[in-house]
């Protein structure tokens, strides 16, 4: 009944060889998935709404609407 | 060097202990759970005391014999000396049961019973919602939402079509 000695040193230190690299990769793998996947379409969303947009035409098409409190519809 | 003294101020003060008995109170009755106990745990391999207290006469000769070199003990000796200090083996204690099954279980029934009562409550014990929730009210918040262009880009306004008065395909 004879077993070899266990590891009893260096075990925090042979988990972080491990596992730090794989963390590290797998946090950049998820900022470069969020910057193409959300932020980068969302500047191009509003880049491209503000390309055609006209202030005057929605302010007044609001106006209309009744929805604002310092201007009221033109008919009134 | 400094334990032994400290051991021998406590040496002392069990013999004033004793001493008291003539006050006429007696000496205080030990409870067990004072005393240390014998516990299994993987963070603490190396509990107070010996699972076995009092030996019997082959337990007491086996450990005379381990006195002596105990290359000249035998497997089962060894064995034996082990069980007469722990009750359960490291392999022993730290195998897992099947107990995550009732408590997952448990959990789901209990959960499920909330859920009857939740919807007692709200049929005997709630009064009516707030007029906000009528469908005429619905209408008119919506239509007031829309008007107001609200998130036009991303967001609720960017899915109405206000040229054609729909929502967008």
């Amino acid at each position: 009944m004879s077993l070899a000695k266990p590891v009893m040193r260096g075990l925090l230190g042979k988990r972080l060889r491990f596992h730090l690299p794989i963390a590290f990769a797998l946090s950049f793998v998820a900022a470069i998935g969020f910057k193409y996947g959300v932020t980068e379409p969302r500047k191009q969303a509003y880049a491209d709404f503000y390309k055609q947009y006209d202030a005057v035409k929605e302010f007044t098409a609001m106006k209309e609407a009744g929805v604002f409190e310092s201007v009221r519809p033109s008919g009134e | 060097m400094l334990a032994t003294r400290a051991l021998r101020l406590v040496g002392k003060r069990a013999i004033s202990t004793s001493v008291c008995v003539r006050g006429g109170h007696g000496v205080a009755k030990v409870e067990d759970y004072t005393l240390p106990a014998y516990f299994d745990r993987r963070e603490n391999p190396l509990p107070d005391i010996s699972y076995v207290q009092n030996l019997s006469p082959e337990q007491a000769s086996l450990k005379e014999k381990e006195k002596g070199s105990w290359a000249a003990l035998s497997d089962e000796e060894k064995i034996a000396l082990y069980r007469i200090s722990f009750k359960q083996s490291f392999a022993e204690m730290t195998q897992g049961s099947s107990e995550w099954k009732s408590v997952v279980g448990g959990m789901f029934f209990l959960i499920g019973f909330t859920g009857l009562v939740v919807l007692w409550q709200r049929k005997y014990v709630y009064g009516p919602v707030p007029h906000t929730f009528e469908a005429e009210y619905k209408e008119k918040e919506l239509q007031r939402v829309l008007d107001m262009r609200m998130n036009p880009v991303e967001g609720f306004a960017s899915k109405w079509d206000y040229e054609n008065k729909q929502w967008k395909k």
